[in-house]
């Protein structure tokens, strides 16, 4: 036996790797698989473990933390009902390319498969859902699995990675050796593009008319929004962003044309049914972006950079792919262009459809309306809040008014579309962001569904916004069954049965206060935004019938929308 | 269209559950899929025979690509290759079809393995479509079962040699 290498127990070894990694939070809630970590845990001063209230809410507030920071998100938690409850939350980092490490208890090695107590197949049930995962089976591979973990999650296409932790895997000893390097023959991932890709790239780009940039999440994963900026700016190229992207340009520039796509604005849609030169870059060409496909940008060629070869010719055909690293990619391009391409026409036509059709919503009849607290929370934070919402109506108008001017400050379940995101990602946010407010925007429905994680945030003393936009609906589903299915709106009246949400708010501590003005608005976020004393939450009471415009239709063309409601006073 | 892609996979648990998990999950269709040892301890081979577009197979591979346990896919459809399949056919006869049986065996170079007084059964080995052959010829005088491998496939030695050690599987 060697001398020269500490014997480590699992548990030990386990937190060695997570000091290596620069870990310095974690998410978790303990259980008895988990046991002798926790032990560990307890005299580990360097590491910040965040107790959850649920397990679900961990996996929620990893990913906030891993978006807000780019850094890796971690959890922990106990076999079984604490590993399936993490379901969700992994789903959702996989569908939006977060970075994320959930570290699961599992029963001892022996006891796999024999239906023990607290026992569920996590490494099966996740593994649609995640990037990779892995058992541990033997001590002697803990920590060369940890790494190639972090790895795996943080490179290439982000994404999660479960590590399932037998017991007795935990309490057993070997020798610490932490690996330098990680060599996966099967995952090499390609930063550098092609570069006569890149160079015909540029030239098509040089010679276009009427050119659009469609900007995707992928762009502030790959930290690309400086060169980003650089490449739109310097060639006066147009920006349309999905709601992932959206923070990767400054909402504010003249050349921002804000969110496309089912409820993006008129002018980027038409923007995009219109350009000769459409270039994606970062982004998937999902569904609630293209609308029907067949009519999606038909007359553009099609250029598409992404890290991710799968994303390429998935949901659309282009003409000029590149694989690789967006942020790479577009330094190149910039450094290749030709010429300056001569559009002016272009940026004209782009504003005639600005003015023709701009974001707008009753200002006049004294209700307090969604669309108008979110302005209100954009222009006070000057685009400099990081804003978590949730999913729904209030997702969509936060999109549409909240100009973001930095990346990683728009933290929103996109893909999974994940009611109950707000709240924990909110958390995991502010424990990576000290310097600018955060605010979380959920709606009634959504706010409901992960409402426990409160607590974290009134325990850990955050400075939380927490805003809730209370239509006493599940909104959207709403606006789907007045649009779409006959006005039935099935089991989304929430008005009757919703809690008091200001009693809510007081029973975890939190200063909590209500309005249905639109007088009170401007004193209200105010006062939160000036409060640093913990976390702080407000109901808006607003207007139940509000839908979100302008609107595609599910499965229509992006040509065809809905740009208001055909009768505008009708209730419901 | 069909196609007929070899996966070297790491020989590892889950491996195989993560390349059926993708088939299904995206809902790829799998015709036939084998796996098996191969000249290195720690690596696999799964020989996959799918079907689709064009886009869908490139889908295909690179989603097998994506997985990352799979060290190298290649669709060996476009390329100089060698298909077999092995199936064990156990079929009815009577006195009057024996010899019948028999000579089918031997035009399609197949083995009478086992023999009882009601059943025999027939190992045929070859390319899928021989296979077929000998099963459609074979099934009017009654399966009782058939057991059929899917198929394994490997790139004939020359292009090997060609494609300028385009994997290499050492560390």
């Amino acid at each position: 036996m060697s001398t020269e290498k500490p014997r480590l127990s699992g548990a030990d070894i386990f937190f060695e790797c997570l000091k290596r990694e620069g870990v310095e939070v974690i998410f978790g809630y303990p259980g008895g698989a988990t046991l002798k970590i926790y032990e560990k845990l307890y005299d580990i001063d360097w590491l910040n473990h965040v107790l959850v209230r649920h397990e679900q809410g961990a996996a929620h507030a990893a990913e906030g933390y891993a978006k807000a920071t780019g850094k890796v998100g971690c959890v922990l938690v106990t076999s079984g009902p604490g590993a399936t409850n993490t379901v969700t939350g992994i789903a959702d980092a996989y569908m939006d390319s977060v970075p994320i490490v959930v570290f699961t208890g599992q029963v001892p090695s022996h006891l796999i498969g024999n239906d023990a107590f607290q026992e569920a197949d996590i490494v099966g049930i996740t593994r649609p859902i995640t990037k990779h995962n892995f058992l541990v089976r033997d001590i002697n591979e803990l920590a060369a699995t940890i790494k190639k973990a972090f790895y795996i999650a943080s490179t290439g296409r982000p994404g999660p990675v479960v590590v399932d932790l037998p017991k007795d895997v935990i309490m057993s000893e070997t020798e610490f050796e932490y690996p330098e390097e990680v060599d996966i023959r099967g995952y090499k991932p390609k930063y550098r593009g092609h570069y006569n890709q890149i160079k015909k790239a540029a030239e098509i780009i040089s010679n276009a008319k009427r050119p659009l940039l469609y900007v995707g999440g992928g762009v502030i994963m790959s930290e690309g929004s400086q060169e980003l900026t650089l490449l739109a700016r310097e060639n006066n190229l147009p920006v349309t962003m999905t709601l992932q992207g959206l923070g990767a340009f400054p909402g504010t520039d003249p050349l921002s044309l804000g969110m496309l796509g089912m409820h993006g604005t008129f002018w980027a849609n038409q923007a995009i049914n219109n350009c000769d030169v459409l270039v994606s870059l970062g982004a998937r060409f999902d569904d609630r972006v293209t609308g029907k496909v067949e009519t999606f940008a038909t007359n553009a060629y099609k250029i598409h950079v992404d890290i991710d070869p799968t994303c390429i010719d998935k949901n659309v055909i282009v003409d000029l792919p590149i694989v690789g690293d967006v942020k790479h990619v577009m330094a190149e391009l910039t450094a290749e262009m030709v010429k300056k391409p001569d559009i002016n026409e272009w940026l004209n036509q782009i504003n005639s459809w600005r003015e023709q059709c701009p974001l707008e919503y009753e200002k006049n009849d004294g209700r307090l309306r969604p669309e108008f607290i979110l302005e209100k929370i954009s222009e006070k934070t000057n685009g400099e809040a990081v804003i978590v919402t949730d999913v729904g109506q209030h997702q969509m108008w936060t999109a549409q008014y909240y100009k973001y001017n930095h990346p990683r400050s728009n933290l929103t379940s996109g893909g999974l579309g994940t009611m109950g995101f707000s709240v924990p990602a909110a958390i995991g946010a502010s424990f990576g962001i000290k310097d600018r407010p955060i605010i979380s925007i959920s709606g009634d429905g959504g706010f409901q569904m992960n409402l426990q994680e409160l607590i974290t945030a009134k325990a850990y003393n955050l400075p939380i916004k927490f805003i809730i936009i209370n239509n006493s609906f599940l909104g959207m589903v709403r606006q789907w069954q007045e649009l779409f299915h006959k006005e039935k709106y099935s089991f989304t009246d929430l008005g009757a049965s919703n809690p008091d949400f200001v009693k809510v708010g007081e029973a975890f501590g939190i200063p909590s206060s209500s309005t249905d003005n639109p007088a009170e608005v401007d004193a209200l976020l105010d006062n939160a935004l000036a409060f640093n004393d913990g976390p702080i939450l407000i109901e808006f009471k607003v207007v139940k019938e509000d839908m979100v415009f302008p609107m595609v239709p599910s499965g229509a063309s992006i040509s065809e929308m809905m740009v208001k409601r055909l009768n505008p006073n009708r209730m419901i | 269209m069909k196609h007929t892609i070899t996966v070297l996979v790491e020989n590892k648990f889950g491996a195989f559950d993560r390349v059926a998990t993708m088939f299904s999950g995206k809902g790829f269709n799998i015709r036939s899929i084998s796996i098996g040892e191969t000249e290195i301890s720690e690596v696999s081979r799964m020989t996959i025979v799918t079907e689709g577009e064009d886009q869908i197979i490139d889908q295909v591979v690179k989603q097998l690509n994506r997985l990352i346990d799979t060290i190298k896919v290649i669709d060996l459809t476009d390329q100089y290759h060698i298909e077999r399949e092995l199936a064990l056919i156990t079929v009815h006869y009577q006195k009057g079809s024996m010899e019948e049986i028999k000579n089918i065996c031997d035009i399609f170079r197949g083995k009478i393995v086992d023999i009882n007084n009601k059943t025999m059964m027939i190992e045929i080995t070859g390319p899928p479509e021989k296979v077929d052959a000998a099963v459609n010829v074979i099934a009017p005088f009654g399966i009782k079962e058939m057991a059929r491998s899917g198929t394994v496939a490997l790139r004939r030695g020359e292009q090997l040699n060609a494609a300028k050690k385009e994997y290499v599987l050492t560390n």
